[in-house]
């Protein structure tokens, strides 16, 4: 077991150290003087030379990646393009829109999902199962976007067109201000995000429902006279708590790193918002930064996960 | 052949009739009410696209053609569904609908060309580290587990960032990041299927290891091939759709329906301009929406034994919609 976890440790960071080439050699290659992007426009040559020796531009290439990872490991990304402030603090503030998000769609797209896929399940070929897999088939092709533009459109606009305002149009309001306020702006980006990706939790409970229901165990527990929710959700959902814990690991971990498209939409200003400000801006060492925390956070959720497999599943012990 | 010649000999009705593999998946699919409707979807879309320039002439509209005088209000706001424009113009003055035709096109071609290719990498890779294994393997399924665990939305825009914006450059990562989960199931598979008798007879008879993967393991791949290409397809239209909501996929003033939504969008125009989001947004949720159904079906038809194996495969795995 320790082997196992060292094994996944050695392989999370090498997940680590190829993202980080991967950015660096990008920009690297990449058309673009950054000594002169950082000195403006009027810069004369003599000052973008000094930029460039100021940074340890003008060192080999390997050198530089050398030291933007020793740097990187002690938190330290550089400093923006556009304003010079440390790249980490920047991200840093965008952080609790982020979190604030995801852990609401979280438990809102669990809520939604387990449940239709168990229904879903346990009621084969009825019309509740094909309300499941209608909801499925929907949230599955239904992009975040449209979605989240429809919502505004009948949620936000069309009610405050005949004179109330049932929820606002966006943005993030601080949780530490007031958590009303907080939890009104994000139950579209909550619902909208949520909607759509309960539409894979839904598919994933049902199929291993499914799977499970036949085995001999259920019925075992069935004839020793547990009640029918004990066996769906003691003996049943069990099972399926391993993909699960999978898919749901990799799910926070991807959003954590930026819900770039719900953020646009609601214009949320979280780590997405920030890649996508960073890509128009060229502003390259914020996208560094954001690249290689969205790497961090999926390493640490597999790692997670890889625990969780442990308490989970007393065969991988 | 075989069912050519047994379907002529055995013509008296009543008769037992030999079909085909093929011939009994289209009759299975034909008889699934969904993936027929899907399929007109698909095939309407397919006309839209082909039609495209016949719509710009029949309205006189080109798609990059900007109507300011009769495509906008006095006060610069576009104007709705009507005679001059049947499914209203954009923020500049554009037919919405001949645009609409014209993104048809982009979508369905990097929809359906970054699938190809993301398939191909697939079966390569999942097909010589399955049978290969050894050092192979490990080093194909590590590179597998690698291109998984990366944020791919945001390396999507830091290459997007690096090389600037283009329909080859969509395409291509597309392809990158969406090889991988297809890729672990095929090798999987052909892990099973090369330790079957059939290729130990191959091998037996003096087969090389590329002609056994091509001749004997290929052929048996087939259903999941066609069918993960197929459920692949729509996560491709989406991906390229998001990249160009972003500003980061097709760029303008070609017509692309993410680039349409985006257009809506900023300002957030759509508000007052419906048309702007419900048009394109309908489409793309309809072709989506086909995509997965036809899926679906053909998944089923292919192979009604194993329905549930073939649900675990084609777990949406990485689309990058989500996101």
């Amino acid at each position: 077991m320790i082997r196992f976890l060292a094994r996944r440790l050695l392989f999370g960071a090498g997940v680590l150290v190829a993202l980080s080439a991967f950015v660096f050699f990008l920009f690297f290659v990449a058309p673009g003087d950054p000594a002169r992007m950082i000195a403006g426009d009027k810069a004369t040559e003599a000052q973008i030379q000094l930029v460039r020796k100021n940074l340890g531009l003008d060192r080999p290439v390997v050198e530089q990646y050398g030291r933007f990872v020793a740097r990187a490991a002690t938190g330290d990304l550089g400093f923006s393009y556009r304003n010079q402030q440390p790249v980490t603090q920047i991200i840093l503030r965008r952080i609790p829109a982020t979190l604030s998000l995801v852990a609401g769609a979280v438990l809102l797209w669990l809520a939604i999902g387990i449940p239709i896929g168990i229904s879903s399940a346990r009621n084969v070929g009825s019309l509740r199962d094909r309300f499941g897999q209608a909801f499925i088939l929907v949230g599955l092709s239904f992009p975040t976007f449209v979605l989240g533009m429809m919502s505004l459109y009948f949620l936000y606009f069309m009610p405050k067109q005949s004179g109330f305002t049932l929820f606002p149009a966006g943005g993030y309001k601080a949780l530490t201000s007031n958590a009303a306020i907080w939890a009104w702006h994000l139950v579209l980006p909550w619902t909208t995000l949520a909607l759509t990706m309960a539409a894979i939790y839904a598919r994933l409970t049902r199929g291993q429902m499914l799977e499970v229901m036949g085995e001999d165990y259920i019925r075992t527990a069935r004839a020793k006279g547990v009640s029918e929710r004990g066996v769906v959700w003691r003996h049943g959902m069990r099972a399926a708590l391993t993909p699960l814990a999978t898919q749901l690991g990799a799910d926070i971990a991807l959003l954590l790193g930026g819900a770039i498209v719900i953020e646009q939409v609601y214009g949320l200003q979280g780590v997405g918002a920030l890649a996508v400000q960073a890509v128009n801006n060229q502003d390259r060492p914020i996208i560094i930064g954001v690249v290689l925390l969205g790497g961090v956070f999926i390493v640490v959720a597999n790692i997670i996960v890889d625990l969780l497999y442990i308490l989970l599943d007393p065969r991988v012990r | 052949m075989m069912s050519e010649t047994a379907s002529t000999i055995a013509a008296p009705e009543n008769e037992v009739v030999q079909r085909g593999s093929l011939e009994l998946t289209i009759r299975r699919l034909r008889r699934d009410g969904a993936s027929m409707i899907a399929l007109a979807v698909i095939i309407a879309v397919v006309l839209l696209a082909i039609l495209a320039p016949a719509i710009a002439m029949l309205t006189g509209h080109s798609p990059i053609e900007q109507f300011r005088d009769i495509g906008l209000t006095p006060m610069g706001i576009p104007v709705g569904p009507g005679a001059d424009f049947w499914l209203g113009s954009d923020q500049l003055g554009r037919d919405v609908l001949v645009r609409l035709a014209y993104g048809a096109r982009v979508s369905l071609l990097v929809g359906v060309l970054a699938s190809l290719a993301a398939s191909t990498v697939a079966v390569i890779v999942g097909v010589s580290a399955g049978y290969f294994g050894g050092w192979v393997d490990t080093c194909l399924s590590r590179l597998t587990d690698l291109v998984m665990s990366v944020p791919f939305l945001l390396c999507a825009l830091a290459l997007v960032s690096a090389f600037g914006p283009s329909l080859l450059l969509s395409v291509v990562v597309i392809v990158f990041f969406s090889w991988a989960p297809m890729a672990r199931v095929i090798r999987s598979q052909v892990i099973s299927l090369s330790r079957q008798d059939f290729v130990q007879a191959s091998r037996s008879l003096g087969a090389g290891p590329l002609s056994i993967m091509t001749v004997d393991i290929l052929p048996n791949l087939s259903v999941p091939i066609i069918v993960y290409t197929t459920m692949q397809i729509p996560n491709s239209i989406v991906f390229e759709a998001t990249l160009s909501f972003l500003g980061m996929g097709i760029v303008p003033p070609t017509a692309s329906w993410g680039g349409m939504l985006a257009d809506a969008s900023s300002n957030s125009l759509y508000l007052i301009a419906w048309w702007m989001v419900f048009v394109p947004g309908t489409a793309l949720l309809l072709t989506t929406l086909a995509f997965n159904i036809l899926g679906d079906g053909l998944r089923d038809a292919l192979d009604p034994k194993s329905v549930r194996s073939a649900r675990r495969f084609s777990k949406k795995s990485r689309g990058g919609q989500k996101r």
